[in-house]
C-alpha cells in the first residue's frame, strides 16, 4: 500500500458562477461553487480544480471570494487557474486560500514567472498547465505534441515534452496536461502523450481531456502513467460519482483513497 | 482561555491552517501572528511551513521568531506541520540549512533509481497526494483516527530521526519514512492535516484539546 492515485473534478467558473452546469439532484443551486465543492468533497474528491474563465477584468476578483469561501469549508487541496499573469496574481490566490495556482499561457509568454513564483512560494504550489496537440507525421517516430496557449487558440512551436522538462527545471511542482485533440470528445485520454510526459519528468502529472467513462480513468493511470486524473462532464452530469470512479479503479488494482 | 497562535514568518499561505483550526475549535481564539509576545502568551502554538528550508530558517530569523519558537517548543502544546516538522532537526540536505536542532537527526531528499524502460511507473518527487499514516505509538493526537488512515502530503524531503522513540507515525514511499514525531509537548507531522479532510480535522481537534 502507498500513495493513492488522485481523482480531481474540474469546475469552470465564469463571473463567480460554475458553468457547464453541474447536475446533482442534491444541489439547490447548480451554479454555486461553494455548494458544488462541498458536494464533491462529500463524494470523496481528492482535490478540486477551479478554472476561472471570466473574460471581463471587472469580474476577475470574484474568484478570490469563491476561493475564500470554499477554503473555509472544504479541507482538501484546491487548485485555481485561469488568467494568472503576475506573481501578484499568484500571491492573491494563495492568500485567498488556494493551495496551488495553475499557470498556462503566462508560463509560455514569460517563463520567469514560473521561476519567480516557485522560488517565492515554493514549488509545491505552482502547477503548470500544458495544452498540447499532436502534430502527426508519416513516421510515428517523428510524431510530437505542440504546446498551444490562449485556451488552445495559439500554436507556439514548442515541443510539449521539452516544455514539461523546462517547467520542471524552472520550479514547477506539478503538470496539468490536457490533450486538445481529446478534450470534449469523451474518447479517452491521449495515452501516448500522457505517458511521454509522465515518463520524461519527475513531477506528478495530472491527465486531462477526453474522459467519457471509467475505463478511460483506468487507462490514463495504467497506460498513461498519470499520477492523477481530471475530469469534468462525467462527474458534473451525474453520470458517475467520484466514489463510483474510485471503486472502479480499486477493482482494477489501482490504489485510491476510499 | 484556549488561544492558538499560528506562527507567521512569511512562508506561504496560513489561511488553510487557521480556517481548519477555527472550524474544529470554534470557541478557541486562533491567531495568525508574527509577534513573539503573542506567541509567548498563547496557550498553544502551530508552526506551519512551506517552500524551501533555507528560506524558511532565514525568514524565521528575519522575523525575530526563532527564540519564541524555541521557547514554545519547551513549554506549551506545539504542533509542527511540514517544514514545521523538518526545522526541529539539526540539518537539512536542502541547501545544507541548519534547523533549530531541538531533535537529533537530519532531513534528506527522496532519491529513486531511475528505472530503465521496464514499463514500470517511476515514483515522482514531490511525494504528492494521499498516503497512509501508520501509527507507531499511541498518542492523544491519534485519538479517533484509524491506523493507516490517509493524509495529504506534498514534500520532497523527509526527516530521519536519530531517536527511534520519538517516531509516532510512518508512511511508505516506497520505503517507510517518519511522517510524525511525538516527544513531550511536541507533536509534528510531515503531512498537511489542514488539507486532509476528516482525518486531518480530527487530528487538529485533538491538538486543540491536548494536555501534554
Amino acid at each position: 500500500m502507498g500513495l493513492a492515485k488522485r481523482i480531481i473534478p474540474c469546475l469552470d467558473v465564469n463571473n463567480g458562477r460554475v458553468v457547464k452546469g453541474v447536475n446533482f439532484v442534491s444541489l439547490r443551486d447548480a451554479g454555486d461553487p461553494v455548494e458544488i465543492a462541498r458536494s464533491y468533497n462529500e463524494q470523496g474528491a481528492d482535490e478540486l480544480v477551479f478554472l476561472d474563465i471570466t473574460a471581463s477584468s471587472d469580474n476577475r476578483d470574484l474568484i478570490l471570494h469563491i476561493v475564500e469561501e470554499v477554503a473555509a469549508q472544504v479541507f482538501i487541496p484546491l487548485t485555481v487557474g485561469g488568467g494568472v499573469r503576475k506573481v501578484e496574481d499568484v500571491r492573491r490566490l494563495l492568500n485567498a486560500g488556494a493551495d496551488k495556482v495553475s499557470i498556462n499561457t503566462s508560463a509560455v509568454m514569460n517563463p520567469a514567472l514560473v521561476e519567480e513564483a516557485s522560488s517565492r512560494y515554493g514549488s509545491q504550489c505552482i502547477v503548470v498547465a500544458i495544452d498540447a496537440k499532436q502534430i502527426a507525421s508519416e513516421s510515428p517516430a517523428s510524431t510530437y505534441w505542440e504546446v498551444f496557449t490562449h485556451g488552445g487558440r495559439k500554436p507556439t512551436g514548442i515541443d510539449a515534452v521539452d516544455w514539461a522538462k523546462k517547467m520542471q527545471r524552472l520550479g514547477a511542482g506539478e503538470i496539468l496536461l490536457t490533450s486538445m485533440d481529446r478534450d470534449g470528445t469523451c474518447s479517452g485520454f491521449d495515452l501516448a502523450l500522457t505517458r511521454a510526459i509522465s515518463d520524461a519528468i519527475d513531477l506528478p502529472v495530472i491527465a486531462s481531456g477526453g474522459v467519457g467513462n471509467l475505463d478511460h480513468l483506468v487507462e490514463g493511470i495504467q497506460q498513461g502513467h498519470a499520477d492523477a486524473v481530471l475530469a469534468a462532464s462525467i462527474f458534473h452530469y451525474g453520470q458517475y460519482t467520484i466514489q463510483q470512479a474510485k471503486q472502479y479503479l480499486a477493482q482494477h488494482g489501482i490504489e485510491v483513497r476510499l | 482561555m484556549n488561544t492558538i497562535a499560528i506562527v507567521d514568518y512569511g512562508m506561504g499561505n496560513l489561511r488553510s491552517v487557521s480556517k481548519a483550526l477555527e472550524y474544529v475549535a470554534p470557541s478557541a481564539t486562533v491567531m495568525v501572528t508574527s509577534d513573539p509576545a503573542i506567541i509567548r502568551q498563547a496557550s498553544r502554538i502551530v508552526v506551519p511551513g512551506q517552500g524551501a528550508m533555507p528560506h524558511c530558517m532565514q525568514a524565521l530569523a528575519d522575523h525575530g521568531l526563532r527564540q519564541a519558537v524555541l521557547e514554545a517548543a519547551q513549554n506549551k502544546p506545539f504542533l509542527g506541520i511540514c517544514l514545521g516538522l523538518q526545522m526541529l532537526f539539526e540539518v537539512s540536505e536542502e541547501g545544507n540549512a541548519q534547523g533549530l536542532g531541538i531533535l537529533p537527526g537530519h532531513v534528506q531528499k527522496f532519491r529513486f533509481e531511475t528505472t530503465a524502460d521496464t514499463g514500470a511507473q517511476k515514483l515522482k518527487v514531490p511525494h504528492m497526494g494521499w498516503n497512509q499514516v501508520h501509527q507507531i505509538a499511541d498518542h492523544p493526537l491519534w485519538h479517533e483516527i484509524a491506523d493507516d488512515a490517509r493524509f495529504y502530503f506534498v514534500h520532497s524531503y523527509f526527516v530521519v530521526a536519530n531517536e527511534q522513540g520519538i517516531i509516532a507515525g510512518t508512511t511508505c514511499y516506497p520505503a517507510p519514512f517518519t511522517c510524525a514525531i511525538a516527544t513531550g509537548n511536541i507533536f509534528a507531522v510531515q503531512f498537511h492535516p489542514e488539507k486532509s479532510n476528516l482525518a486531518g480535522l480530527t487530528l487538529l481537534r485533538n491538538f486543540t484539546q491536548w494536555m501534554p
